[in-house]
Parts: structure tokens; sequence; C-alpha cells
């Protein structure tokens, strides 16, 4: 029966204005249902104060094999962290 | 343990220099504690074990509502059924957080489901003994929830990763299921002498089986020794069911109730308990479906499956109505 039902995404804003989290999936005929389900399942204890849900089959992830030449430019690029800098002491907070 | 006996097809475990260079690097990423995400290479064998682990979880939790929800309509104070509604419906929560986590290995909740209802998968032994007294209500969130926190705080840490967070959010759940349980102990050990005698009777039915809950000895168990290696178990069942007596006994001593286990005593040198095993031809049994209650519980599991497929029905029906009239309102007005 659920098999009929598409698998949302759920994604959940927390109490402290952060960015709505992915927490997990569930099954549910439409959105609407999705949303109360999501209710239920997974702030049970006020974990949030905004929903999100999302049909999984909308959502397009990098592949797992590809995760060498996709993340590899970002490693060799060190002078983006401003820990690369160094800045002498005598000049204060920076 | 919610998952007792989880068959491995392991015949023995492979050293990392038998592997083929694939499984290798594989095996070598547990070994460094990364987890290990769902659409990346796993071996066939890892994926099929922890389908049957976490399915038979999954199950456990859904299962294990039935004998709570016995309770529901007759607790004691509207207090009382309000905390058992709540602990229920945490139950059924974490059932799904489960099936979730099971459903990324490539498996459908139908056909665990469908698993579930024909017999052919498991759920832990413990639920197919009855609930007579309010106290069992007690025993069985003290008990049964303690036995289950102390197989699930470890398996935090297991290797694949959607069961990992499973288990994160469970374990903050649970301690409320163990600790209301407790509270229910105290209640009736700090009442009548009846009710002090129900909460010792419920200890008394509950105590083996709970020890059942860890399953048989390990020690030699090749299936074991392989989910070890994956670290999808990361204690055995013996140490578990070691720790849970060494944790139990000093808890229900401040209830003035006695363990039913003449041989418990003390060992200095080990630093724990020694115990009685719980009777293993027992456990075998309930597992092959001749416990007190199994016919009850898969057929309650059954009944609510299909008794709900008119509602499951309607709500597909709503959807698809829904999804037309949004269609043809946007043709319409093109």
């Amino acid at each position: 029966m659920s098999g009929k039902w598409p698998l949302w995404e759920v994604f959940i804003r927390g109490q402290h204005g952060l960015n709505h989290r992915h927490v997990g999936s569930l099954h549910a005929p439409d959105a609407e249902m999705a949303i109360l389900n999501a209710r239920d399942v997974y702030t049970r204890r006020n974990e949030g104060v905004s929903i999100w849900v999302v049909p999984s089959a909308q959502i397009t992830a990098s592949s797992p094999s590809e995760k060498g030449p996709l993340f590899e430019p970002a490693n060799s690029k060190v002078y983006r962290h401003p820990t690369f800098f160094d800045i002498p002491e005598e000049v204060g907070h920076m | 343990m919610y998952a007792q006996m989880v068959k491995t097809d392991a015949d023995r475990v492979k050293t990392l220099d038998e592997m083929a260079p694939q499984e290798r690097a594989f095996q070598e990423r547990i070994d460094r504690n990364e987890k290990i995400e769902p659409k990346e290479w796993m071996p066939e064998a890892y994926r099929t074990t922890l389908i049957r682990q976490i399915g038979q979880h999954a199950h456990s939790e859904i299962v294990g509502q039935l004998p709570e929800g016995n309770w529901i309509t007759r607790a004691p104070t509207l207090e009382r059924k309000a905390i058992l509604l709540a602990k229920v419906q945490d139950e059924a929560g974490h059932g799904l957080y489960l099936y979730c986590a099971a459903e990324t290995l490539g498996v459908s909740r139908d056909e665990l489901l469908e698993k579930l209802h024909s017999g052919k998968m498991k759920y832990s032994s413990i639920f197919n003994y009855p609930t007579l007294t309010w106290a069992d209500m007690g025993a069985v969130g003290w008990l049964v929830d303690g036995a289950a926190i102390m197989n699930q705080v470890p398996l935090q840490r297991t290797s694949y990763g959607p069961y990992s967070r499973a288990m994160v959010r469970i374990c903050k759940e649970e301690s409320f299921h163990q600790r209301q349980g407790y509270d229910i102990m105290m209640k009736m050990c700090a009442g009548t002498a009846d009710q002090k005698a129900m909460a010792q009777d419920a200890l008394n039915r509950f105590w083996y089986p709970s020890l059942m809950m860890f399953g048989p000895s390990d020690a030699d168990s090749v299936h074991s020794a392989q989910s070890l290696a994956w670290k999808i178990k990361v204690d055995t069942n013996d140490e578990l069911r070691q720790k849970f007596v060494d944790q139990t006994v000093p808890q229900a001593k401040y209830l003035g109730l006695t363990i039913p286990d003449a041989e418990l005593k003390w060992n200095e040198e080990k630093g724990g308990y020694d115990f009685s095993q719980p009777d293993w031809d027992e456990f075998f049994d309930v597992i092959a479906g001749n416990g007190p209650c199994n016919k009850e519980r898969l057929g309650a599991r059954v009944k609510a499956w299909d008794d709900g497929a008119w509602y499951r029905d309607g709500l597909t029906a709503h959807a698809q109505k829904a999804a037309t009239r949004r269609t043809t309102a946007k043709i319409a007005a093109e």
C-alpha cells in the first residue's frame, strides 16, 4: 500500500534560527500528509518551528564515485582559510 | 537486544589479505571508523545482514507497541495514560526511523512489512510475553527498555550512517521510557503490600525474558564475529547481558525487590555479578513461534494492517484527485 506512496525527505528548522536541516524521510500520499506525518515522526519534542518536505525523487545527488574529482579542487587552496596568513601579534586582532 | 541472532552468510571472517581490493578498502574504512553511506559500494553480505538487523529492530519497535497498548485504556490515572500514550507513540516513531534507514539499503517498507506479517522476519522474543497487570508497565519500561538502551547506546557508533543516525535519535528519546517504567515501580513499591507484591510478580516474570533479549552466548558465533568486524554490532551478547545485570541489581535493591535468581551473587574478582542463564530452550521455542503471545501479536499486527487498508486507499485516492484537479485548473487557466 504505502509502496504507492512516494518517499519524502524531511527538513526541519530548529528553535534557534538555523537553516532547515535534513532529519530523515517518510512515505506519504501527498505533501499535506507528508507535513502532518513529519510533525508526528520528527517533532514530538519541540524540535522545530518549521518543516519542509521534498519528494525524494526530486533530489539530485552527487555520485559517491565522483567524490574525488568533485571536491579535489578545494583541497589545494589552503589560502582560502584565514589561518593561512600569519599576521604579526603587534597588528592586533584581525 | 532488539535484534537477536542475525545471520551474516559468513562461514568465517576473512582477513584483509584475503579480500579483493574493493572489499579491503571498504573494511579499512570501517576500521578507521568512517561511516558507510547509502549509495557507496558495500559487500552484498553487509547490505543483506544490515537489512535483516535493522528490519528486525524496526519490527520490534512496532510490535513492541502492542503489550503496552494493552494498558493505555486501563492506566490508573490520566497522567499515567498520557505518559504511556507518549511512550507508545515514540515506539511507532522509532520503528519509522529504522524502516527509513533500512530503505536506504534498497529494500521497500512494504517488503519488510510483508516479511513480518508472513513470519519470515522476526521481532524480539520479549514481546511474545503477556502484560498481565499495571506493574508490568513498570517492569517493561525499567527492564525491557533498559535492556534495549544497553544495546542501542553502543550502536550509535555503528558503521552504517543512516542506522547510526537513527540510533542517536532513538537513544535520546529512550531514556524517558526507562525512567517512566522505574517511576511506576517506585510508586508501586512504596504503596500497599498488594501493590508491592504486584511489582515483585512483574519482576519475576520479566527478569529472564529480559536477559534473553541479548540473545544466546555468541562467543563462538561466526555471524557475531563478522558483525563485530563490520561494526554493525559493537559488543558481544554476553558482555551486554553482564552490563545489564550489573546495572539492574542495585536498582532492584533500591526498590526493595528480589531478583528471582538464587545463584545471583557479587563476584569481586570479575567486578560483576554471577547470575543464572535464562532457559534457552524456552527462548528457541518462543523464537520458533510458540511463546505465550506469538499468535496474538502477529494477529494484531496483520489485523491493524488489513483494517487500515481502506484508510490508506482513501488517502491515495484523495491525493490523486487533488493532483488531477490542479492539472485541470492549470490547463483551464492557460
